[in-house]
């Protein structure tokens, strides 16, 4: 292993990518070799760093110097200050720090200090590509010591004491649903992980599998060790270019690596991971759409029970969990149950990673305590609100959770908590929205959404989210009147109820956030007045013309 | 993979690939990369560092650059800083000087005495 004075990371998050973080490491290794410093100094590509607003991101070792927004034209700067003279290049130094960098404590600062690296240990800190890097930090150790000297059920117990939740949105206990499929009976098992994130703003399981996809296949090693499959697979979206890239190649060094396939660390157990492509719907992350769709049939949710933990993949027990909670599988494994408990809450304990989106200065990706509040987050972490404007609102677990207002910025963001608050944690997107904004026009985008990405199986969810959408544009046209909000509440209550899947029922959760925390806001557009001034009657005459849904009459579907 | 000391040995391999970006070290070189200092040769010097310890294949070691310390007839200057013990300062540093410091200094923790120029 050749020794480098300096290692260069160049963020490869896609956000980072979309930046241009691509030219730029291009840029610095070409710098690097015309000062003659290729022998000396490694550039690595690496997973995102976290503030992705501040991208493309570049952190030099071993000083650990970040620089921010690095440019093309900056490369051959850096090459030829810092890694030729060892002089940082001040104007384009980030000073706030980022806990990616380092995982030493003395580096770490107040700012940061809220965040708690379990998921996202390596991501940033390692070449996502170098399964050795992975292995160099306790990777597939924990693989190993599963399939060596535990039994299947004392890796059960082990997840379920730690007390590990589902983090894809339904919260259930992780524990249990692997205890389902252990048990049943069945001559072939799967293993299968959700990398559908399809909720807007939340691209957290991307950044993951980017960053740190080995610990992602390591957790489904252990899932699979556990219930008895011999067979996962990652579920993921088409359009998720780089995830895929990663994961594959990812799977292929472990294959070389004997970290998969036969007899593994010679325990006689096998196991081996494929990669399944999505075309990218929203119905398709819920888990028995997934399963359709991985069948080759049409993404729509099944009828349950029968739960996939029984009768899933090709009618075989499945166990379907997101990205983030396989990633805590191998620390858990690796540190035992009880180090896992003493973060976040007693009855919600870990950490959960979010996407820290909308109107806040620090953007990105972060992993926090389960049970901190969401001022700490807006506040901390996130740098506050730009502008100095005030807080509106903030939707936790994407467009079908729930959104909080001023009066929950205190509340401890947990399961239990979140759910008290008619939220959720959902799938960790974190949506901050500032008082600029009206909370009528919000919504109707949220119903936009749902009335688009509604499959058009069953009839509530369907026609449901169409007519939501009328009552809430005629709302925002202020024209609509109490009748008509009394008719969405009855309509999203009815949707709730009887909708075949997650998609439908859902709805409700933002929708009554919204009526209930905002009512003298919707109240005011009833009586013709957006106090936000962002609403306006339409002119006599133009409804037909600007709002689709009536152009399209609401007619056959 | 057939038992996990097979992964211990990839894990011990790999490790010095990554320590780097952890702060961990126990030892620092940090060689004058100023004017006066490239000048002087230092860049020869530098790179003299990096072979020695990749030919030694040392552990815990970083190498960092540094300015113009105001000393600049004694370029290259090296220092080196091992961990509970004092910066001892090298002046004159030409790459084979360098590697003579690494193998008594680094390694054994003996002091090139005729080398300092300051230690404290």
């Amino acid at each position: 292993m050749a020794f480098y004075r300096a290692h260069v990371l160049v963020c490869g998050g896609f956000p980072c990518v979309a930046a241009g973080c691509r030219a730029v490491r291009d840029a610095i290794e070409r710098s690097v070799k015309e000062h003659g410093l290729e022998r000396e100094v490694r550039v690595v590509e690496t997973g995102c760093l976290g503030p992705c607003d501040l991208g493309p991101i570049v952190v030099v070792y071993p000083e650990g110097t970040v620089y921010a927004r690095v440019t093309v034209g900056d490369a051959s700067e850096i090459v030829d200050e810092h890694l030729l003279k060892g002089r940082a290049v001040r104007r384009l130094e980030y000073t706030g720090h980022l806990p990616s960098v380092s995982l030493t404590d003395d580096k770490r600062t107040d700012y940061f200090e809220v965040q708690e690296r379990i998921v996202l240990e390596n991501v940033g800190l390692i070449d996502p590509d170098s399964i050795e890097e992975y292995i160099g930090r306790d990777g597939y150790h924990a693989a190993g010591v599963a399939l060596t000297s535990m039994s299947p059920d004392e890796v059960i117990e082990t997840i379920k004491s730690s007390g590990l939740r589902g983090r894809g949105g339904a919260a259930f206990p992780t524990g249990v649903k692997l205890g389902f499929t252990a048990r049943a009976g069945a001559d072939q098992k799967y293993i299968v992980c959700n990398a559908d994130e399809g909720e807007p703003g939340t691209f957290k399981d991307r950044l993951i599998l980017e960053g740190d996809p080995h610990k992602v296949i390591e957790g489904m090693v252990i899932l699979g060790y556990s219930v008895g499959a011999s067979m996962g697979y990652v579920y993921i979206r088409g359009e998720y270019y780089l995830s895929i890239e990663r994961i594959e190649r990812a799977i292929e060094e472990a294959r070389k690596y004997g970290l998969l396939g036969a007899d593994m660390f010679g325990s006689g157990f096998n196991f081996d991971i494929e990669v399944k492509k999505g075309a990218g719907a929203y119905v398709c992350g819920e888990e028995t759409a997934l399963i359709e769709s991985m069948e080759g049939k049409r993404g729509e949710p099944r009828q349950k029970p029968p739960y996939p933990g029984t009768c899933g993949l090709w009618g075989k027990p499945t166990v379907v969990n997101n990205v983030e909670t396989i990633a805590n599988v191998p620390p858990i494994i690796r540190s035992g149950a009880d180090w896992f408990r003493q973060f976040g809450t007693p009855t919600s304990p870990g950490t959960k990673v979010y996407t820290l989106t909308g109107d806040v200065n620090n953007k990105g990706l972060i992993e926090v305590p389960m049970g901190i509040t969401l001022r700490e987050v807006i506040y901390g972490v996130g740098g506050g609100i730009p502008g100095g404007r005030r807080f509106k609102m903030a939707q936790t677990g994407g467009t079908a959770g729930g959104c909080l207002s001023e009066a929950h910025l205190d509340i401890p963001m947990d399961y239990e908590n979140l759910q008290k608050a008619g939220s959720a944690l959902g799938s960790g997107a974190l949506l901050i929205i500032d008082d600029s904004h009206c909370i009528v026009d919000i919504a109707c985008t949220l119903l936009r959404f749902f009335e688009h990405e509604s499959c058009g199986q069953c009839t509530p969810c369907r026609e449901g989210t169409r007519r939501l959408c009328d009552i809430f544009r005629k709302t925002r046209e202020l024209a609509a009147t109490e009748d008509d909000l009394k008719l969405a509440r009855e309509l999203a209550e009815v949707m709730q109820s009887s909708s075949l899947c997650a998609l439908g029922q859902s709805v409700a959760v933002p929708l009554f956030t919204i009526m209930d925390h905002y009512a003298d806001e919707i109240e005011a557009h009833l009586e013709g007045c957006c106090p936000a001034g962002v609403c306006r009657r339409l002119p006599t005459g133009a409804d037909e013309a600007v709002c689709a849904t009536s152009q399209t009459g609401g007619g056959i579907k | 993979m057939k038992s996990l000391n097979d992964l211990k040995k990839i894990k011990e391999r790999a490790q010095a690939m990554t320590e780097l970006r952890e702060g961990t070290e126990e030892t620092r070189i940090v060689v004058g990369m100023g004017t006066c200092g490239i000048a002087a040769g230092a860049r020869d010097t530098l790179a003299a560092v990096v072979d020695e310890i990749n030919t030694r294949k040392l552990r815990h070691v970083a190498v960092t650059q540094t300015g113009c310390i105001g000393m600049c007839e004694y370029e290259p200057i090296v220092d080196v800083i091992r961990q509970g013990e004092p910066k001892v300062t090298y002046g004159r540093v030409t790459p084979e000087k360098a590697r003579q410091i690494i193998a008594s200094h680094v390694v054994n923790g003996q002091v090139v005495g005729d080398l300092v120029i300051s230690s404290k």
